[in-house]
């Protein structure tokens, strides 16, 4: 295969990419999409394997390499569950970020790369090299972090080390420090210093700035390594000067990049402060001064009378939040609204953008429990719809319902745009305690008068009121 | 301003435009309230009650409407009654502005300001609370089912006693409008056999809500004629119908007849034959009666006996049930006074930028404002409420603009920025700083069309797409040697890492690519 074939190749792999991402506007044409993807991978995938830059002998390392990796992301696609998806997904960022860093110090020590370069374009090609093996590397653990973090193998809490910010800017002067050292070394092993130095910062950089994230801004930063592991790929390009990789990593890097601004917005949260971190501390005094203590009296109710108002209501709204995860509670969730949709009850469901722990995490989980996507509806389309709604369920949520959020200007978490679920007639708050959510703020939803608590485990209560609406 | 609450004076009418509860709300909306002595006798309510509620009793209708600002009536008003009205006074009651062109020129020489609950544009769900024709249309439905069981000598309601079996009454309705609908739901209370049929199919699954089934004609039209009225339909359609209504009129006890369409005589469904074929005993009742009757031999305002068949044409179902009709029309009226009197302090601002305002006002300061422009909005949509979210809750998305100021600093970072580069970069990486920016752009716009639903499918995918990287490693595991250099290139080194970068990406590739497909076939409709 000629390099003019492999570019049209390549040419045409960026196009199915970019109407993969396309395609996913609608659920109707997102399998279409992700088929494109597949296609656009292929494409790439042979054009350069078969094109002039990779010899016959490399084809068995190859072939090996991709059946072994391959079979490896087979099998985790298969086993994984829906309630694990963000866990898989930090965990994959993390292997690009790896292989980011990887490529990069195998270029590095390629003679052949920097071969016919000017001095302008070598300083280029070296600076190029340096960053995309620094975005590699703050990917890669800020991943495997995050990844710890949302498996629960690494606490939800913040870890906020004394003096955080000054840490992060000593350790952004060594590696600019090293890069001009890396930049004027003679030959590579004079750069190899540099270069390992700048690696290990980059790796601590990564780890302290997903530990000191609270639980809660977990979406954000998911999004946000997402778009880390595009900006990896298009810094590998320049290094390599391959367009399809630059093109790919844009159009990866803003992908994540505007989910992680939609992110923010939802918490009504400025990006550098979230990633500054701290927020999701529950270590915080969690009623600042005990004034705006909410006033009230908390009724409680069991799963049969939750059913018996769930019988009588018209119209129901379920509000899903991470507990649902937590408690693997979605077929349950999703046999109940099947039973109320049966016998005419208009019950829909209504997303916060930040529930759960990625972003749209909620649709996959309630898609998995096969309730059908055109009740699930995103805080825009159904927040005004509330004041007309007989009930509303909170199942495992907090922040996202807190009406502290509008009415106390004071509220840490005030400005951020929540669900009105106040506004039904009846809510129905399902919790496992009166705990305050990740954000630490109490929730005077809890002692609205139209409101209702019915504490327990999500799934087996669900589980006890769908028998006795079943009865 | 002062309200008064003349006698209805036409004959027959026993209903009174306001209830004592409804003196009390318009008092504490600042209004004072004068009833003519005896208005509400007719309704069951007395003159202590209005006082006891705060109104003040005038005797004599001259004397109350010269002291009223604003007159609630029910009935259109006669000439006699605007005589007595006040230069430049208000009015709000069934007026029928097409129907009476000289009642509108005498109003109007009165300089008066006229509000014709008749006149409300009932597509908008707001009106809905000030809907009088709906709320006495229900009233009247009920009480035609009344009046069919009354003159109907059999139970409505399947009974097995002692005596032996009794069969449930049959009832067939034509016309689910809202008269209809009552009808439905009170007959079907009363536990007969309810059918009914419609010219326009949409209501089909109202009419199975309150228990009746839905007749089809067999001829396929769509009769829905805006406002919620149904239209005049096609000849081949209307045969259909007939040979329905015919089948009908043989199998049921009783039929009610519903069916009017606006500016027109009603409809001619039922005829002399199909009375004809019904069993001796059935009943006919026709709300269409004033309107010529959707019965053949229907009589306007009397009870005739034909082929056997108890035919009601009474036009006044809503005083035969006066108290109950004058409690929902005064609160309707309640609502309009709420809506003219916003700031709550006893005096009515008709404000012609209301939608609903505008079109129940026909006359405004002895103008005629009628009949008001059509309202252009999609039938059963509510207007947007406006989001009282804070403005972080709506989301700029692609297309909403930055502020000015933003937008020129965030272009002037960008220009110096892109200036710098151009200064000082080679030629080739300028071609692939070209790609990248061009490429940001493309995924900036693609991704805001993704559906927040899709949000972890997308991170899926793209998360997959990354390791496009692969290729960075490819390339690396054994390039082509050039002729006439040698190097010392470490190949173990190298290839060792590729091999492992190939892996991992490779993971990323089949697993992404499969993990997507797994989540994105779970959703369905």
């Amino acid at each position: 295969m000629s390099a003019n074939l492999v570019s049209v190749s390549y040419i045409g792999a960026i196009i199915f990419f970019i109407l993969s991402l396309g395609g996913l506007s609608s659920p109707e044409s997102s399998r279409r999409g992700n088929y494109y993807g597949m296609i656009g991978m292929t494409i790439a995938v042979l054009a350069t394997v078969f094109g002039p830059r990779v010899t016959s002998e490399g084809l068995s390392w190859i072939v090996v390499a991709m059946v072994v990796g391959g079979s490896v992301g087979l099998y985790a696609a298969r086993k994984v569950q829906m309630t694990q998806m963000p866990e898989l997904v930090a965990l994959m960022h993390s292997l690009v970020g790896l292989a980011a860093c990887l490529i990069g110090f195998a270029n590095y020590i390629d003679p052949m790369a920097a071969l016919h370069l000017s001095s302008a374009e070598a300083a280029i090609h070296k600076i190029e090299t340096y960053l995309g093996i620094l975005i590699g590397a703050v990917t890669f653990s800020g991943s495997l972090i995050a990844f710890g973090k949302l498996s629960g193998k690494i606490g939800g809490k913040p870890l906020l080390l004394p003096g955080r910010h000054f840490l992060n800017l000593a350790g952004l002067l060594i590696v600019i420090a090293f890069g001009w050292q890396f930049l004027h070394a003679g030959s590579t092993s004079a750069g190899m210093l540099g270069l390992t130095v700048m690696t290990v910062i980059a790796l601590l950089f990564g780890i302290h700035m997903v530990m000191a994230i609270g639980g809660a801004d977990m979406p954000v930063v998911i999004s946000m390594l997402n778009s880390y592991s595009g900006w990896a790929a298009a810094a590998t390009g320049f290094m390599l000067s391959n367009d399809l990789l630059i093109v790919t990593g844009a159009l990866v890097g803003s992908s994540g990049a505007i989910l992680s601004y939609i992110m923010c917005r939802a918490m009504n949260r400025n990006f550098f402060s979230v990633i500054a971190g701290g927020f999701g501390s529950g270590g915080k005094s969690a009623k600042s001064g005990g004034a705006a203590q909410p006033a009230g009296e908390v009724v409680s109710i069991n799963a049969a009378e939750a059913a018996e108002l769930l019988r009588e209501a018209q119209s129901v709204i379920i509000v899903p939040g991470y507990g649902m995860a937590v408690a693997q509670a979605q077929h349950a969730v999703s046999e109940i609204a099947a039973l109320l949709r049966e016998r005419g009850v208009n019950v829909r469901f209504a997303i916060h953008p930040v529930a759960g722990r990625m972003p749209g995490h909620m649709n996959v989980l309630l898609a998995e429990a096969r309730v059908p996507y055109d009740i699930v509806m995103e805080m825009d389309e159904i927040n005004e719809d509330f004041a007309n709604t007989d009930v509303a369920i909170v199942i495992g949520a907090n922040d996202i319902v807190n009406p502290a959020a509008q009415e106390e200007p004071g509220s840490p978490i005030a400005g951020m745009p929540v669900l009105k679920v106040w506004e039904a007639r009846t809510s129905i708050m399902m919790k496992r305690s009166m705990a305050a959510g990740y954000a630490g703020v109490d929730n005077p939803l809890f002692y609205k008068e139209n409101n209702r608590m019915l504490f327990g485990d999500a799934r087996k209560t669900l589980e006890e009121v769908l028998a006795a609406l079943r009865t | 301003m002062r309200i008064g609450i003349p006698a209805e004076t036409l004959a027959g009418e026993k209903r009174v435009a306001t209830t004592p509860e409804i003196v009390e709300k318009l008092i504490k909306l600042g209004f004072q309230v004068a009833v003519e002595s005896g208005a509400g006798d007719a309704a069951n309510f007395s003159d202590e009650v209005y006082r006891a509620a705060g109104a003040e009793i005038i005797e004599g209708a001259p004397q109350l409407w010269a002291a009223s600002d604003i007159v609630f009536k029910v009935a259109v008003p006669t000439s006699d009654e605007v005589g007595l009205m006040r230069e430049g006074g208000a009015l709000i009651g069934f007026v029928w502005p097409a129907q009476n062109p000289e009642l509108m020129d005498q109003l109007a020489a009165k300089k008066a300001t006229v509000l014709a609950m008749d006149c409300l544009p009932r597509q908008l769900s707001r009106a809905q609370k000030m809907d009088a024709l709906t709320s006495q249309a229900g009233v009247a439905g009920y009480r035609a089912v009344i009046e069919a069981a009354n003159a109907f000598g059999r139970f409505f309601n399947g009974q097995i006693t002692a005596a032996g079996k009794v069969p449930p009454a049959k009832v067939f309705i034509a016309g689910a409008g809202v008269a209809g609908l009552a009808a439905i739901g009170a007959a079907a209370g009363l536990g007969a056999i309810v059918r009914a049929n419609d010219t326009r199919a949409e209501v089909a699954d109202q009419v199975k809500s309150l228990g009746g089934e839905f007749v089809k004609v067999d001829y396929e039209e769509e009769g829905s004629g805006g406002g919620g009225y149904a239209k005049v339909m096609s000849e081949g359609f209307q045969q259909a119908q007939r040979e329905m209504y015919a089948q009908q009129a043989k199998d049921v006890d009783i039929i009610i007849t519903t069916a009017l369409i606006p500016g027109k005589p009603a409809p001619r469904l039922i005829t002399a034959e199909m009375v004809q074929s019904m069993r001796p005993g059935s009943v006919i009742v026709d709300m269409a009666a004033e309107r010529g009757g959707n019965c053949e031999l229907s009589e306007a305002g009397k009870v005739v006996v034909k082929h056997g068949v108890t035919i009601v044409g009474y036009t006044d179902l809503n005083s035969r049930m006066a108290k109950q009709s004058s409690t929902l029309y005064a609160s309707n009226v309640f609502r309009l006074v709420e809506e003219l009197c916003k700031t709550r302090d006893g005096v009515i601002d008709v404000n012609m930028e209301d939608d609903a305002i505008r079109g129940l006002t026909v006359i405004k300061d002895g103008e005629v404002t009628w009949p008001a422009p059509p309202l252009k909005m999609p039938a059963a949509k509510p207007p947007a409420a406006k989001p009282v979210a804070t403005p972080a809750a709506q989301g700029h998305g692609p297309g909403a603009p930055l502020s000015g100021g933003k937008v020129a600093a965030i272009f002037g970072v960008a220009a110096l920025l892109f200036l710098l580069i151009g200064a000082y970069a080679p030629a080739a990486f300028m071609e692939h700083f070209t790609v990248f920016v061009l490429a940001c752009f493309v995924g900036y716009m693609v991704i805001w069309n993704v559906t927040p639903a899709l949000h972890t499918p997308l991170m899926s995918v793209t998360n997959a797409i990354s390791s496009i990287i692969a290729i960075g490693a490819l390339v690396q595991i054994a390039p082509p040697h050039f002729f006439g250099f040698s190097f010392d290139r470490p190949d173990g080194w190298i290839r060792g890492l590729a091999v492992v970068a190939i892996a991992l990406t490779a993971i990323n590739m089949i697993g992404g690519f499969a993990v997507t497909k797994r989540m994105l076939s779970m959703f369905r409709k």
